[in-house]
């Protein structure tokens, strides 16, 4: 920054922040943005849902399994890959770069998801 | 129709492409708590199903000797649908100890774990050891090779197999042949055996006589029973090919925890109920999750699988019975 305008964000910024807090609509947190960056799919009845979820780059995707059998979360391309998850076990991915995810659970094939993230 | 002795006989019809008329086949199956016998009478399958008292009858008969098939004990499972799979796995080894001719060992058909813990398998090998068989031949299910892609599976019950686990055996001139379908299934996709498993089975049983009775046994279901809900194996076909030559196969499997079959020429397949919960019939529900019945109902529809073999016929007798 300018060193001859430097202190103007001294003065500017704690004044951009006390408005902010004012309005109490947000949280002064370095990760948030104006989006939320978490989302979540729901395993059940051998489904992932929604089977196709899609998401901002950086969105932390967490997967919880509410089915009766354990369930896995895995990367057709080897990108991420869960533990088994029995019934209430979450697994979460963050994901960091654009692209089309596709995933299924290696216990019972048929069942197949996709991450789309932008 | 019923005989003299109120036994229940059935044909069933032209056989097609299918092998067995679905409708009436599924008829049959709804008899929970029934024993099914099927034996090949001139080449036509014909079923007698017997009520619970008769069991033991049916089961004595002049076999050469027998095995029992159990499948799907689920160690370790505690949901609703069963509360309890050591009481029902206690009642099936019981069943086992009750049968008036003893099976000379045991067939274990996977899952024999729920989520493939150390404690889970110890607790099947424990109750097993009640049994009066003490020989016991395991392939493992989906559920025994979670995690780790079958390693533990391997350590425990492999000491005599290749690769993930396939072997073959010969019992008073059967050749027995376990398969491993469970590993490295695609995305989408069935049961699966593997270039590898498939070559050398093919070598297994080339100098083999073609009289040879034949049984493969494997966790997921050989042919596609429903394959919305992975009931198959994609290349179970080539599998089937080398066994072309015999005049007797026999393919006993697990996974549907129901009691399926289907007659494709020389080829018997059948699979069992589970000894832990029964799952729905295909496409009767949402998913092929466990399914909750009433708690008086659960022992109709678990079930081991009693196996007759009687020389000079070529058929095997399958008699599957329920554990209440």
């Amino acid at each position: 920054m300018n060193k001859r305008y430097g202190w103007v964000a001294g003065v500017v910024t704690p004044v951009v922040v006390a408005v902010l807090l004012l309005a109490g609509s947000v949280s002064v947190k370095a990760s948030d943005q104006t989006s939320s960056t978490t989302a979540a799919v729901t395993i059940d009845n051998f489904s992932f849902g929604p089977q196709t979820l899609t998401v901002a780059a950086g969105t932390t995707v967490t997967w919880t399994n509410r089915d009766d059998i354990p369930h896995t979360v895995v990367s057709t391309d080897g990108v991420f890959k869960s533990q088994v998850r029995d019934t209430d076990e979450k697994f979460s991915y963050t994901f960091a770069k654009a692209g089309t995810y596709s995933y299924y659970c290696s216990v019972h094939p048929k069942m197949t998801g996709k991450v789309v993230v932008q | 129709m019923k005989d003299k002795q109120g036994l229940v006989e059935h044909r069933l019809p032209d056989l097609n492409n299918d092998g067995v008329d679905r409708r009436g086949f599924l008829k049959c199956m709804a008899w929970a708590g029934a024993g099914l016998v099927w034996t090949m009478s001139g080449g036509i399958p014909v079923s007698r199903a017997f009520a619970k008292g008769m069991g033991k009858e049916a089961s004595r008969g002049g076999g050469e000797f027998s095995f029992v098939q159990i499948s799907d004990s689920h160690m370790g499972f505690n949901k609703p649908a069963n509360s309890d799979v050591v009481a029902t796995l206690r009642t099936a080894v019981d069943k086992i100890n009750g049968l008036a001719t003893p099976p000379e060992f045991l067939l274990h058909t996977g899952d024999i774990s729920h989520l493939s813990r150390t404690e889970q398998f110890d607790t099947v090998d424990q109750i097993l050891k009640s049994a009066s068989a003490k020989d016991v031949f395991f392939v493992p299910g989906e559920h025994d090779v979670l995690d780790d892609n079958g390693k533990s599976y391997l350590e425990r019950y492999g000491k005599n197999a290749q690769g993930s686990g396939w072997y073959s055996f010969d019992h008073k001139g059967v050749h027995f042949i376990g398969l491993v379908n469970v590993l490295n299934l695609k995305s989408g996709g069935l049961g699966s055996l593997g270039a590898e498993q498939l070559e050398w089975m093919e070598k297994d049983v080339k100098h083999l006589k073609h009289s040879t009775p034949v049984v493969v046994f494997a966790h997921i279901p050989l042919w596609s029973v429903y394959p919305e809900w992975g009931w198959g194996t994609e290349d179970s076909g080539q599998a089937l090919a080398h066994l072309k030559k015999f005049g007797s196969v026999t393919v006993l499997n697990g996974h549907i925890h129901q009691i399926m079959q289907k007659v494709e020429g020389k080829v018997t397949f059948h699979t069992a109920m589970s000894t832990a919960f029964p799952q729905p019939q295909p496409g009767k529900a949402e998913s092929p999750g466990p399914m909750k019945v009433p708690a008086e109902q659960l022992r109709t529809l678990l079930g081991i699988t009693d196996v007759n073999f009687v020389r000079g016929q070529h058929a095997l007798a399958v008699v599957d019975s329920s554990l209440g």
